[in-house]
C-alpha cells in the first residue's frame, strides 16, 4: 500500500510538469489551430534562463527562488511572443500545414542555437529553492515533489481564471471560436495571439524549472522528450481543451511511473503509450474534447 | 649563380620540406559534445598528449603523427559516419575509439570490412573485439568487471541481496549487469530486484520505489555517469540509504558535480586512479596537468586513450609499414607492454587482461582503496 502511494505521489509529480507545457500546446492550438512544436525547446530555453540567473542569488532560499522562477516566466514569455511576431504572424494567413513545418524549423533553430550558445554537454541545475524531505509513515515526500505539484496547480487555476473571469481571456475564447468574428465585434487579434504565446511560453518555463529542480542535469536537448510526452497528453486530453491537458499529463506522468515500478519496466514508454491509442480509439477527440470534423 | 637558378634550388627545397612534411594519419572518433562528454574529452586529451609527446620525440618511421578527430554528439548513429569520413576521405591507417561499448559497436564492423586497425581505449563490452580481427581494446572486459564487483559487493559490502538497476538500450549496461548478475547468484547472492531504464531517463523515482520496497542491502548501477549520479540523488530523497555501486561507466568529473552528496558511502570500479600514488601514474598525472592545466586531472579515459596511442605507435615500429594487414598483425602480437594504466598483454581475442581499481566516494570526495589482479 505505501508502496503504491508513493508510485501515485512520484507519478503525480511527473505529471504536473507534462500537464504544464501540454497547456501551452493546448493553448495555442486551441486559438491558432496548429501545434507549436518550437514549445518543448521554449521549455528548455527557460530551464537555461534559470540555470544562469540561479547563479545570481543565494543558492536555496525561497526569495532567490522565486526570483528565479519569474524571471524564467518572463524571459521566456517575451522569446514566445517574438517568435509568434517574427515567424509565424506573416504565415498566419497561409495553409495551416506551412505554418507547422515553420514550427519544427524553429524547434531545430533553438535546439542547434542552444548547442553553440550553452554548449553540448549537460550542466548541473543549482539548487534554487530549499529542500528537505518529510517522512509520513513509510512514505518520504520531497519538497521538490511538493512543490512542482502545487505550483502546477497554482498556475493552472490562475490559467482558469485567466480565460474564464478576464476581459482578455474572453477575447481569448472569443478568437478560438470564430477569429474573423471576434475581429468584427473589435478584439485586436495580434493582441491576443501574442499574449496567448506569451502565457503558454511562461508556462513551459516555469515546467522547465521545476523540472531542472527534480532532475538537475539540463541540456539543450532536453525539452525532445518531455516535449513529446506533453504534445501526447495534451491529445489525450483533448487538444484545445485546458483542463483536458491538465488530466492528459496528470495521466501520463502516473501511468508511465507504475509501470516503470513494475517488473514490465523495459516496457514503459512502449504501453503507456499503446494505452494512448486504446483511449483514443474510444475517444478519438480525447478525454474531454469534443468532436469536430475539421478540414485540413 | 643566376636568378633562375636559385628560384630552382629553393623550389627544390621546399618540394623536400613537403615530403617530410608527409604524415602518419591516425583517426580518433569520440563523444566530445552531448550527454557522455566527459568521456570523449578525457580520451582525447590523453591521446593529444601521446601524439604531441611522440612527434617531440620524432615521430614514427621518420615521419610525424597527425591525430584527426571527429566528435559524434554522443549520438546514435554518428560514429558510423564519423569514421567512414576518417577512413574514405582522411585515409587514416588505425583509428583510435571510444570509450562507450555502444558507440564502439558502430563503428568496429566499418574499420573491419576497410581493414584499418582499430583500438577501443575503454570500451568494455566483450563483443566490440568479437567483430572481427581488426578491433583491438587496451582495456579489461566486462565478464571481468563484473566478477570484481560481484565478488566485492559479498565480501566488502556484505551485501546478500542486491538490487540492479541497468540501462536497456545501452550494450555496456546490459551486458555488464548480465555478468554481474551470472557471478553474484553462483556465489550465493540474491537479486532482490531488477529494473530497467532507457537512455535519457531522468526519472527513476518508479523504478526506486519498487527497488525500495525489495529491501536490497546494496543497489548495483552500471550505467553512465549522469544517470548513476541523478539515481542516486533521488534514492537519497526516496528514503533509500543503502550503498550504491557501479563500474568504470562512473567515471566523470560531473558524477559528484550532479550527484552531490547523495553519493557519499559509494563504490565503483576503474582502470586507472590518479590517486595511485604509483610513479609511473604520478609522472603521467603530472605530464597531463602541465599540458591541460593544474585543474584537469586526467581519469582512467585519459590514461586508456594515452596508452591506447602509444599501444598503436608500438605496434607500427614493430611493423616497419603502416599497411593494414602488418599494422594488425604486430597489434596482435602486443606482449609486456609498460603503460600508465598497467602492461598491456593483448591475447588470442583481441583484448588486455588488467587490473580493476575500486574506488570510494567518501564526503563528497574519491578515494583509491583497492586494485583487484585480474
Amino acid at each position: 500500500m505505501s508502496e503504491f502511494l508513493q508510485q501515485l505521489l512520484n507519478g503525480l509529480s511527473l505529471g504536473a510538469i507534462y500537464a504544464l507545457i501540454a497547456l501551452g500546446y493546448t493553448m495555442v492550438y486551441g486559438v491558432l489551430r496548429f501545434i507549436n512544436f518550437a514549445h518543448s525547446d521554449v521549455f528548455m530555453v527557460g530551464a537555461f534562463i534559470g540555470y544562469y540567473l540561479g547563479k545570481l542569488v543565494p543558492e536555496g532560499t525561497l526569495w532567490g527562488g522565486l526570483l528565479v522562477l519569474s524571471g524564467a516566466m518572463i524571459g521566456c514569455a517575451l522569446l514566445g511572443m517574438f517568435i509568434e511576431r517574427v515567424v509565424y504572424r506573416p504565415l498566419r494567413h497561409g495553409p495551416t500545414l506551412n505554418v507547422l513545418i515553420t514550427a519544427i524549423g524553429v524547434s531545430l533553430l533553438l535546439e542547434y542555437t542552444g548547442q553553440i550558445v550553452f554548449g553540448a554537454a549537460p550542466r548541473t541545475f543549482p539548487q534554487i529553492f530549499p529542500t528537505a524531505n518529510y517522512h509520513v509513515g513509510s512514505l518520504t515526500i520531497s519538497s521538490n515533489q511538493v512543490f512542482v505539484i502545487g505550483v502546477a496547480i497554482l498556475l493552472m487555476i490562475a490559467l482558469q481564471l485567466i480565460v474564464f473571469k478576464t476581459k482578455i481571456g474572453t477575447a481569448m475564447r472569443a478568437v478560438s471560436l470564430n477569429p474573423k468574428a471576434a475581429q468584427l465585434v473589435g478584439v485586436n487579434n495580434n493582441v491576443v495571439i501574442s499574449f496567448t504565446f506569451g502565457l503558454g511560453s511562461a508556462l513551459a518555463a516555469a515546467g522547465g524549472i521545476l523540472y531542472a529542480m527534480n532532475y538537475p542535469s539540463i541540456d539543450p536537448l532536453m525539452g525532445v522528450m518531455p516535449g513529446l510526452k506533453a504534445f501526447v497528453a495534451a491529445i489525450l486530453g483533448g487538444i484545445g481543451n485546458i483542463p483536458g491537458a491538465a488530466l492528459g499529463g496528470l495521466l501520463l506522468g502516473t501511468v508511465e511511473t507504475f509501470i516503470g515500478g513494475s517488473q514490465f519496466s523495459t516496457y514503459k514508454d512502449a504501453i503507456a503509450f499503446a494505452i494512448l491509442i486504446v483511449i483514443l480509439l474510444f475517444k478519438p477527440a480525447g478525454l474531454l474534447g469534443k468532436f469536430t470534423i475539421e478540414k485540413v | 649563380m643566376n636568378l633562375a637558378s636559385r628560384l630552382l634550388l629553393t623550389l627544390m627545397v621546399l618540394a623536400l620540406a613537403l615530403r617530410a612534411q608527409d604524415t602518419i594519419k591516425v583517426g580518433e572518433y569520440a563523444s566530445l559534445t552531448g550527454k557522455e562528454a566527459s568521456f570523449g574529452q578525457q580520451s582525447h586529451k590523453g591521446l593529444t598528449l601521446a601524439i604531441e609527446e611522440l612527434n617531440a620525440a620524432g615521430g614514427v618511421l621518420g615521419k610525424k603523427l597527425e591525430l584527426i578527430t571527429e566528435d559524434n554528439q554522443t549520438k546514435p548513429g554518428e560514429s558510423a559516419t564519423a569514421v567512414k569520413k576518417l577512413i574514405s576521405r582522411d585515409k587514416v591507417v588505425a583509428l583510435i575509439g571510444e570509450v562507450a561499448s555502444g558507440r564502439s559497436l558502430e563503428a568496429a564492423p566499418i574499420a573491419q570490412a576497410a581493414k584499418i586497425p582499430m583500438i577501443a581505449p575503454a570500451a568494455t563490452n566483450p563483443k566490440v573485439t568479437q567483430t572481427g580481427n581488426y578491433i583491438f581494446r587496451v582495456c579489461f572486459i566486462d565478464p571481468f568487471q563484473g566478477t570484481v564487483m560481484a565478488k566485492f559487493a559479498q565480501t566488502d559490502l556484505k551485501a546478500k541481496k542486491v538490487a540492479v538497476l541497468s540501462s536497456v538500450s545501452n550494450a555496456y549496461s546490459v551486458g555488464l549487469a548480465k555478468f554481474f548478475k551470472e557471478t553474484f547468484t553462483a556465489n550465493g547472492g540474491i537479486i532482490v530486484s531488477e529494473k530497467n531504464f532507457s537512455e535519457g531517463d531522468k526519472d527513476f523515482r518508479a523504478q526506486l520505489t519498487a527497488v525500495k520496497a525489495a529491501g536490497a542491502d546494496a543497489v548495483f548501477v552500471p550505467s553512465y555517469y549522469t544517470e548513476a549520479a541523478l539515481i542516486a540523488r533521488q534514492a537519497r530523497d526516496l528514503g533509500i540509504n543503502v550503498p550504491f555501486f557501479g563500474g568504470d561507466g562512473w567515471v566523470a568529473d560531473q558524477l559528484l558535480e550532479i550527484g552531490g552528496e547523495a553519493l557519499n558511502g559509494c563504490y565503483y570500479s576503474t582502470h586507472f586512479s590518479p590517486e595511485n600514488q604509483d610513479s609511473v601514474v604520478q609522472a603521467f598525472v603530472k605530464k597531463f596537468k602541465a599540458r591541460w592545466g593544474a585543474n584537469e586531472n586526467p581519469d582512467a579515459f585519459a590514461a586508456l586513450g594515452y596508452d591506447a596511442a602509444y599501444v598503436l605507435v608500438d605496434a607500427i615500429k614493430r611493423a616497419g609499414s603502416t599497411e593494414g594487414p602488418k599494422l594488425r598483425d604486430a597489434l596482435a602480437a602486443t606482449k609486456n607492454f609498460a603503460g600508465v594504466t598497467g602492461v598491456t598483454n593483448i591475447d588470442a581475442n583481441r583484448d588486455a587482461s588488467k587490473p580493476a581499481a575500486i574506488i570510494a566516494i567518501k564526503n563528497g570526495k574519491l578515494e583509491f582503496l583497492k586494485t583487484v589482479a585480474p
